[in-house]
C-alpha cells in the first residue's frame, strides 16, 4: 500500500529566539529534512538609504551605527573613508590608530556575540554568560570615548570626534592582558566539546567556488579556505603598519567558521596592543575648518570659528561631484558604501553593501538536505544581524 | 592583471565593440556599456584568465528623474586574484526591461529583487522577482527621487475594527527642508518665494 506524503510548510520566526532578530523563514520539510528555505526579510527595514539622501554628511553618520548594531564603529569607518577619498583629505596618524583600535574592539564585540550565541543555539548556556561580561567591558570603552555604549557616532570625515579621555588607553591595555584568558576559557568550553562538534562539524559546508559565486566575504569566505581580508589586501588607514595574521579555515563548515572567529579575536587583541604602543599624542582630526568643526575655546574667541561652526552644523560641508565605492573589512565581511555626491552638502545616493544580505540569501543553498535542528546552527554561523540586512 | 592601466587596456582591446567608455577613478575602473551587452561583458570579466572578476559585490540603481534615460544601473565586481575592483554601468528608460544576472551569479537574485523593490526596475528571466525589503502589499518604489521621505501611508491599530489598518500619512507639520546655501559666498540662483506652501513651516 502506498501512502501520499505531503511536505510540511513551517514558519520559523519572525519571533523566534534562534532567528537572531526578525527573520521569517519559511521552511518546506520532508519529515525532518529541509527541502527548501525561503527567508522573508525586511521586517526591520527603516529606509536608511533614503534617510541618508536627505541628511547632510555629518548627520548621516549615526545611521551607520544602527546597521550592524553589534559593531557600530566599523560601519562608520566605511562612510568616513568614502567621504575622505572624495574630499582628498589626510587623516592625522593618531586618529587613524584610534579608529583602527575601535574597529578591532568592534570586531571582538561582534565575534563574542556570534560565537556565544552560536553556542547558545546548539545548547550551551555558559559561554554567553561569560562572553557578555566582556562585551560590557568593551562597551564601557565605547562609552568613555564617544559617550554612548552602542550608537557611538564617533568617526568623522577627517578623523574622530574627540580625543580619548585620560586613562582610557591604560584600561584598554589592561583589558588586552586579561581578555586572552577569557578566550581560552571559551575555547575550553567549546572547541573540544563533543556536543558542540556534533552539532557543527560538517554542517553548512561551503565550497570555495560557491563562496565566490554567492558573494560571500569575511569569515564566510575565509572559513572555506580563501585567504582574503580587506585589511591586508586593500589596507585602509594604518592597517599596513600593523602586523597580524589572517586565520583561514579548511572545510568551510560551521565549526571552521567558529574557529576562525576565535582566532580573529586573538589577532584583534594583538592589533589593539600594537595600536596602543605605536600611538603618539597629536591631533585627532583634520585641521581644515571647512570640514571639521573648531574647538569650543576657539568659538568663544574667534568670529570666524563661530561662523564655521554655525555653517558646519546647519548647511554642512559640501562634497564635490564624484562617485566612489569604498569597502572595509567589518566583522561580518565586506561592508561597502557606494557614494554619489553632487556637489551639495547631502549625498545624492548612498548605497550600503551589507555582508549579511548576501550571506542570508544563500540560506536555501546551505540548508537544503539538512535537518530542521541544523537551521539554528547554520543561521548562527552565518552571523546575521538584521540591522544591516534590512537597512 | 595586477596593473590597473594594463587591465583597462586589456578590457578595451578584447571588448572593443561592447564598451562605450572606460575611466580610472579612485583606483577602480568605471566601464560604460550598452544594456544588450551586459551578459557578454560580465561573462568575459568573470571567466577570462586576465580579469577573473569572480565576485559580484552589489547591484544598484541611481535615479536621475530629469534625464530622459532615467535610471543608471550599476554593477560592482571584485577580483580576488588580481585584487581589483570594477564598476559597470549603463542607462535605461523608465519602463525598460533588463536582463537578469542570476544565470551568471546566483547572488544576483536578491540584489535584483532589491533593485526591483526600491526602484521598480524590471528584470527578464529572473526566477523569483518579488518585493524583498518593503512590507507585504506595499505600493510604490521608495528610493525613487519622487517618492516622499515620509512615505504615502502609515499603519496603526484600529480599536473599532480590531485590526491593523493602513491610512494616508497625516503630518501635523510639513517636512522642514531649509535652504542653507551660504549667503556670503553668494547663491547661484535667485531664490523663489513659493506661495503654495500654506502650512506653517
Amino acid at each position: 500500500m502506498t501512502k501520499k506524503i505531503k511536505n510540511l510548510n513551517l514558519n520559523f520566526g519572525p519571533q523566534h529566539p534562534a532567528a537572531h532578530g526578525v527573520l521569517r523563514l519559511i521552511l518546506e520539510l520532508d519529515g525532518e529534512v529541509v527541502e527548501k528555505a525561503d527567508p522573508h526579510i525586511g521586517l526591520l527595514h527603516r529606509g536608511t538609504e533614503k534617510l541618508i539622501e536627505n541628511k547632510t554628511y555629518m548627520q548621516a553618520v549615526p545611521y551607520f551605527d544602527r546597521l550592524d548594531y553589534v559593531a557600530p564603529m566599523n560601519q562608520e569607518h566605511a562612510f568616513a573613508l568614502a567621504i575622505e577619498k572624495i574630499l582628498d583629505i589626510d587623516v592625522p596618524i593618531r586618529a587613524q590608530y584610534i579608529r583602527v583600535m575601535f574597529c578591532e574592539i568592534g570586531r571582538i564585540l561582534s565575534h563574542i556575540l556570534n560565537v556565544t550565541t552560536q553556542a547558545l543555539d546548539v545548547g550551551a548556556l555558559t559561554p554567553s554568560l561569560w562572553g557578555f561580561e566582556e562585551r560590557e567591558t568593551l562597551m564601557t570603552f565605547y562609552e568613555r570615548a564617544s559617550g554612548s555604549r552602542l550608537h557611538a557616532n564617533y568617526f568623522r570625515a577627517g578623523g574622530v570626534h574627540q580625543d580619548l579621555p585620560a586613562g582610557l588607553e591604560n584600561d584598554i591595555a589592561k583589558f588586552c592582558e586579561t581578555f586572552p584568558k577569557i578566550i581560552n576559557d571559551l575555547e575550553n568550553l567549546l572547541t573540544d566539546n563533543r556536543i558542540f562538534k556534533q552539532r557543527n562539524v560538517d554542517i553548512g559546508v561551503v565550497t570555495k567556488d560557491d563562496a565566490l559565486d554567492y558573494s560571500f566575504s569575511g569569515v564566510m569566505i575565509r572559513g572555506s579556505g580563501v585567504p582574503w581580508d580587506l585589511r591586508k589586501s586593500q589596507p585602509y588607514d594604518c592597517y599596513d603598519q600593523l602586523e597580524f595574521k589572517i586565520p583561514v579555515g579548511k572545510n568551510g563548515d560551521c565549526y571552521d567558521r567558529y574557529l576562525c572567529r576565535i582566532e580573529e579575536m586573538k589577532e584583534s587583541v594583538s592589533i589593539i596592543k600594537q595600536c596602543l604602543s605605536q600611538m603618539e599624542k597629536g591631533p585627532i582630526k583634520t585641521f581644515d575648518n571647512k570640514i571639521s568643526p573648531p574647538s569650543k575655546t576657539e568659538i568663544k574667541q574667534s568670529m570666524e570659528a563661530l561662523i564655521h561652526h554655525f555653517k558646519l552644523f546647519t548647511e554642512g560641508y559640501r562634497v564635490p561631484k564624484d562617485e566612489i565605492y569604498t569597502a572595509v573589512e567589518a566583522p561580518k565581511g565586506e561592508f561597502g558604501v557606494y557614494l554619489i555626491s553632487d556637489g551639495s552638502s547631502k549625498p545624492y545616493k548612498c548605497k550600503i553593501r551589507a555582508p549579511g544580505f548576501s550571506h542570508l540569501q544563500s540560506m536555501d543553498y546551505l540548508i537544503k538536505g539538512h535537518m530542521l535542528a541544523d537551521v539554528p546552527a547554520v543561521l548562527g554561523s552565518l552571523d546575521i544581524v538584521f540591522g544591516e540586512v534590512d537597512r | 592583471m595586477n596593473n590597473l592601466i594594463d587591465l583597462e587596456k586589456k578590457i578595451n582591446s578584447e571588448l572593443t565593440t561592447k564598451i562605450n567608455k572606460t575611466s580610472i577613478k579612485h583606483n577602480q575602473i568605471n566601464i560604460e556599456i550598452d544594456k544588450e551587452d551586459l551578459i557578454d561583458v560580465v561573462l568575459f570579466l568573470k571567466t577570462n584568465k586576465d580579469t577573473k572578476f569572480r565576485q559580484l559585490i552589489d547591484i544598484t540603481v541611481v535615479d536621475y528623474p530629469e534625464e530622459t534615460q532615467r535610471f543608471k544601473i550599476v554593477y560592482l565586481f571584485l577580483s580576488h586574484e588580481f585584487n581589483q575592483r570594477i564598476i559597470l554601468s549603463y542607462f535605461i528608460n523608465e519602463n525598460e526591461l533588463i536582463s537578469s544576472l542570476t544565470s551568471v551569479f546566483p547572488s544576483a537574485n536578491w540584489m535584483e529583487r532589491e533593485v526591483f523593490d526600491m526602484y521598480g526596475v524590471n528584470f527578464k528571466d529572473h526566477p523569483d522577482l518579488r518585493r524583498i525589503l518593503t512590507d507585504y502589499g506595499f505600493e510604490g518604489h521608495p528610493l525613487r527621487k519622487d517618492f516622499p521621505l515620509t512615505g504615502n501611508s502609515e499603519v496603526r491599530y484600529s480599536e473599532e475594527k480590531k485590526k491593523v489598518i493602513k491610512e494616508p500619512v497625516k503630518l501635523e507639520q510639513n517636512y522642514r527642508n531649509f535652504d542653507y546655501e551660504s549667503p556670503w559666498q553668494g547663491t547661484k540662483y535667485i531664490k523663489e518665494i513659493s506661495e503654495t506652501n500654506d502650512k506653517k513651516n
